[in-house]
């Protein structure tokens, strides 16, 4: 039994472990540390854990794409974020329009609908345009072509919008009921968060009944086990593939439109950052996952808000905040070494793959 | 046929060999080498700005004002026209290599005029002051760039943009008496600009009696200010002093008034936030936003009588940010020095500029009477006649009002 061991460990095996090993200490001695010295009040903590959740819905719901789409065509859709940023960009004009004329602030839940609505029309738009344009003619290529494909897609729609908007960003106008905090109990929410957090968690739950309880969900499913096989047994394959960028395309567009609510400003480039930390997000719970990409968005929202302010502080590394990016994309590299499949995902069999 | 065209361009080159020896040799003697500007030929003068970007507004704006002054010589020098193109400097380390190293390939270019942020040039003005170009920068406020010593001091380097020792002081006086705040935090993005502002306000705040809660730091394009705010919300300061870029610091006059504890505390940036863009991109957060900048009521009577009226003539705007008064004065100290030390036949004909002799006449100018004030240059580089004013926003009205001094 332990000659076996003995067999099956190796060096690399063991340095890995050790890194892990120091990693989690430090993480734990860094939070010791911060609870010890008390500076953060038990409000401040609950402050921080509302927006990490706000983000973390954010970049559920952008991960989502990512992860549908990777189900079905085992290829990573690096032009998502751009999908996230046209909907929104597009959205803001409207957004102004209805300002303009005053239907913002005296209808604003309507208005508020019409460009969700027309940011998800938007980002479902272009979503299936690229696939039909930039995928579908290579879905038999070698899969590194279509993930080329899909960067050269993500500075194309970039530099369009530059293009088309210029470099300026633009600002959503603020909606008056959107102002102030609703008390949870004695916590205060701002109602912009509240708002993000639940309609992000309603979505993911409509996705997710979506993809596990309709006849197109099934045939999605069944498409991303053996796409031969479901085109035997008469599912359109194709129109199975656009659904599912249809669906991607247009959780893409509502997330553009909550992280403008929150941030207030959009532009050609808004779309990197989120992509790059969704992308996180969906290997994080294990992409091709569903309920993965809620997980590791959630955990990753979570993560960056919390994690500088309470194991990094404590380290007594100087302003710690700078390092939040750091952190998300720190988490990446060690999923990859340590968990590659994600905290939800299978093995993917070598034949899949 | 070739070689008829050999014999051709025998005869050329002879020919251009007779006629130069007919006109007095022009012989180079300076310890950097000469720029030659033939007969016929512009003598160029390079920008090195942001003109993209969400930082566009401030690089624009001085290139403006140096366009200014170019028409108002009537785009000519000893005869010659001027030339006047550049390089996009991204306010960014990235951006300065990228123009520094474009530049300094390029021996036509007298001078540059830049670059727009301290960050770009602290990159590039190794290259530069290699390539022996005079460099003078209408808006790098950084204090190490003059520092003598400093090895981000380099020979060639002067501004007529304020040293920020002096525009971190004055943001600290304004925070200390006017405001009349204890506690302050600060917050900076790295960038060198800010960075070393942040500190010197620090610095000075500190000596006036009041407490520091806490220096933060944040990246040039984040979004979410909420870890950072929460922070320095926990030292429960008045104030905070977050002197950075349009991008980040609309970002955090948002977000600060919506942070818990940090509703009613006022907060300033510095220069880099002089612009309408803050206006859009901050809502009606903007309310109470201080920022300081150099003194536009202590210009000379020019400013107002004609060169902003040529300015909206030119560019259909009023100024868009603080710097095309510097970049005005600092190419018409150009200009002077090199009509002062050009050599040959300063009638539009065949000259010399020797870039030892435009250096040494740009450290030494004294009292030149520019929009901006009497400009002076110290032997390190720093010719600004600073008078720093704060001004503050209120929703729906730009320029922001003067409130200090």
């Amino acid at each position: 039994m332990l000659k076996r061991w003995r067999q099956s460990v190796t060096l690399t095996d063991l340095v890995v472990w050790a890194i892990g090993l120091f990693i989690g200490f430090a993480i734990v001695y860094g939070t010791i540390v911060t609870w010890q010295q008390a500076q953060y009040s038990t409000e401040q903590w609950i402050n921080l854990t509302i927006d990490g959740l706000k983000l973390g819905g954010i970049y559920a719901l952008i991960a989502l794409g990512y992860t549908l789409v990777y189900g079905i065509l085992r290829m990573i859709n690096f032009a998502h974020s751009e999908i996230f940023m046209v909907g929104p960009f597009t959205a803001v004009f409207l957004a102004k329009y209805l300002n303009s004329i005053g239907f913002y602030d005296t209808n604003p839940i309507i208005s508020l609908l019409l460009i969700t609505i027309f940011s998800a029309t938007v980002s479902a738009t272009i979503a299936i345009l690229l696939e039909r344009i930039a995928y579908r003619p290579l879905r038999f290529a070698p899969r590194l072509v279509p993930l080329i494909t899909a960067i050269g897609a993500s500075f194309f729609l970039q530099y369009t919008f530059r293009g088309m908007y210029g470099n300026d960003p633009e600002t959503y106008p603020t909606l008056d009921i959107l102002k102030g905090v609703i008390y949870l109990g004695p916590i205060p929410i701002p109602k912009t968060d509240a708002l993000v957090i639940v309609s992000s968690m309603l979505l993911m739950l409509i996705l997710y009944s979506i993809v596990q309880y309709t006849k197109m969900g099934k045939a999605m499913r069944s498409v991303s086990e053996d796409k031969a096989a479901a085109a035997l047994m008469g599912i359109n394959v194709d129109r199975v593939i656009v659904f599912t960028f249809t669906l991607g395309g247009i959780s893409a567009g509502i997330a553009g439109i909550l992280y403008s609510l929150i941030y207030g400003q959009v532009h050609f480039y808004m779309g990197f950052i989120p992509g790059l930390k969704a992308f996180t997000a969906a290997v994080l719970g294990g992409i091709g996952n569903v309920v993965g990409a809620w997980l590791g968005g959630t955990l990753l929202g979570l993560i960056e808000s919390l994690g500088p302010n309470l194991f990094l502080s404590g380290l007594g590394i100087p302003a710690a905040n700078q390092l939040k990016d750091g952190i998300a994309f720190a988490i990446l590299v060690f999923i990859l070494i340590f968990r590659p499949q994600g905290l939800l995902g299978e093995r993917i069999s070598k034949s899949k793959a | 046929m070739s070689k008829q065209l050999f014999a051709l361009f025998a005869l050329l080159i002879l020919a251009t060999t007779v006629f130069s020896a007919c006109a007095p040799a022009l012989e180079c003697t300076d310890a950097l080498g000469c720029v030659t500007v033939n007969e016929g030929d512009p003598v160029h003068f390079a920008y090195a700005m942001v003109i993209a970007g969400p930082d566009a507004t401030l690089g624009i704006d001085s290139r403006n004002g140096a366009e200014i002054a170019i028409a108002d010589k009537g785009g000519k020098i000893l005869g010659h026209d001027i030339k006047f193109d550049g390089e996009d400097d991204q306010c960014s380390a990235e951006g300065g290599q990228a123009a520094g190293t474009k530049l300094a390939a390029d021996p036509s270019v007298v001078a540059v005029i830049g670059t727009s942020c301290s960050s770009a040039l602290r990159v590039a003005m190794p290259l530069w002051s290699k390539a022996g170009f005079t460099v003078i920068s209408a808006s790098n406020t950084a204090p190490d760039l003059t520092l003598a010593g400093n090895e981000n001091n380099h020979p060639g380097y002067l501004r007529t943009a304020h040293n920020d020792n002096v525009q971190g002081k004055a943001a600290a006086q304004f925070a200390w008496e006017v405001l009349g705040v204890k506690k302050a935090a600060t917050i900076h993005d790295g960038s060198i600009y800010a960075q070393q502002l942040q500190q010197v306000f620090a610095d000075e705040f500190k000596v006036l009696g009041g407490e520091i809660t806490a220096q933060e730091s944040i990246a040039p394009d984040q979004t979410d200010m909420s870890g950072v705010l929460t922070s320095i919300a926990a030292g429960a300061p008045e104030f905070i002093y977050h002197p950075i870029f349009i991008q980040a610091g609309t970002q955090l006059v948002r977000q600060t008034k919506e942070t818990p504890g940090l509703e009613n505390v006022k907060s300033m940036g510095a220069d880099g936030m002089f612009s309408p863009d803050v206006m859009e991109g901050s809502g009606d957060a903007v309310q109470g936003f201080y920022v300081s900048s150099p003194d536009f009521s202590k210009f000379g009577n020019d400013y107002e009588k004609n060169f902003k009226p040529t300015y909206l003539e030119m560019f259909g705007s009023e100024p868009v940010s603080i710097f095309h008064a510097h970049a005005y004065d600092a190419f018409n100290m150009l200009y002077a020095c090199v009509e002062k030390v050009a050599q040959g036949d300063k009638n539009g004909g065949n000259m010399l500029i020797g870039r030892q002799a435009l250096r040494d006449c740009m450290y030494g100018t004294r009292s030149f009477n520019g929009l901006t004030g009497s400009l002076t240059c110290s032997a390190t580089g720093d010719c600004a006649d600073p008078n720093i004013a704060v001004y503050e926003y209120s929703v729906g009205q730009y320029p922001p009002v003067k409130v200090w001094p």
